[in-house]
């Protein structure tokens, strides 16, 4: 088994913000994220997929076919965007675009494409918000 | 829904690898310029990686605040700007950063705010870094 990352940067503004508490209930738990001028980031995504080299080209898969998906699946919906306010997984009252739920919010994006290819599985997504901090997401076990 | 929150830290420290169990040749042979009587210090990233589930309301696996405030507490104010050598954890062991990164991993693996420890990893340069994960 041979595992293939694929990096990709993107820039994007959120805040965070849950609809069912109050303005303090929300400033206490997200401090300056809950700013609902929002604030931005330069976030930089990994894409790992998992499988064995293809007897003949070499490749788990070829890179250019997963740029071309994450540009397509991600960066077109996210790049550049207000997630809470472009991106309809971080719609108000659905989910809120923490670390953590856009890392999923990646994984639910690439997995059907990277499935239907056959031969790799999508392995890992890992979405650095900042070069501190990150989070991951390796699907259900 | 599993996933896993990751924070890197940097501390500030000094150590030098010896040990007693070893003649002052045999040291020398064995850690090469770490052994240099007097130590000498790194910038030490630490990473932590916690997982459990996103919790439905917050959208976190645990709260970044509270996560620091523990690496804080437990890891930072214990080890950061000091002499690893002259630790209670070091008494008997070499500060290696193999050793550094268990420590770290037994400090803040019951004082997590919420989820579980995954791994902490330690790197010690740019070059090498060290990673635990629970026994």
């Amino acid at each position: 088994m041979v595992y293939l990352t694929r990096r990709a940067v993107f820039s994007a503004s959120h805040y965070y913000w849950n609809p069912a508490w109050t303005a303090e209930g929300n400033e206490r738990v997200f401090g300056r994220c809950a700013n609902r001028k929002g604030h931005g980031h330069n976030y930089t995504l990994e894409v790992t997929v998992e499988g064995e080299p293809d007897p003949v080209t070499g490749f788990v898969v070829d890179l250019k076919w997963l740029k071309d998906l994450i540009e397509r699946e991600v960066l077109e919906a996210w790049d550049h965007r207000h997630l809470n306010l472009e991106a309809p997984e971080f719609a108000e009252g659905k989910l809120i675009p923490t670390t953590e739920n856009i890392a999923i919010a990646a994984w639910k994006r690439l997995e059907p494409a990277v499935t239907a290819a056959g031969g790799a599985r999508l392995s890992r997504v890992r979405l650095y918000e900042t070069p501190e901090i990150f989070a991951e997401y390796r699907g259900e076990a | 829904m599993k996933a896993y929150f990751g924070r890197r830290y940097t501390l500030s420290a000094s150590h030098r690898l010896h040990s007693e169990a070893l003649s002052a040749e045999a040291n020398r042979t064995a850690y090469g310029k770490c052994n240099n009587p007097h130590g000498h210090g790194h910038n030490y990233v630490v990473e932590v990686l916690v997982g459990g589930e996103v919790d439905a309301e917050t959208g976190m696996v645990v709260n970044m605040a509270a996560l620091d405030e523990a690496v804080r507490t437990r890891v930072m104010e214990r080890f950061d700007h000091t002499n690893l050598n002259l630790d209670p954890y070091f008494k008997n062991r070499v500060p290696t950063t193999e050793n550094l990164c268990r420590v770290i991993f037994d400090l803040l693996k019951d004082a997590l705010p919420a989820g579980e420890l995954e791994r902490v990893r330690v790197e010690e340069t740019e070059n090498n870094f060290f990673e635990c994960y629970g026994e």
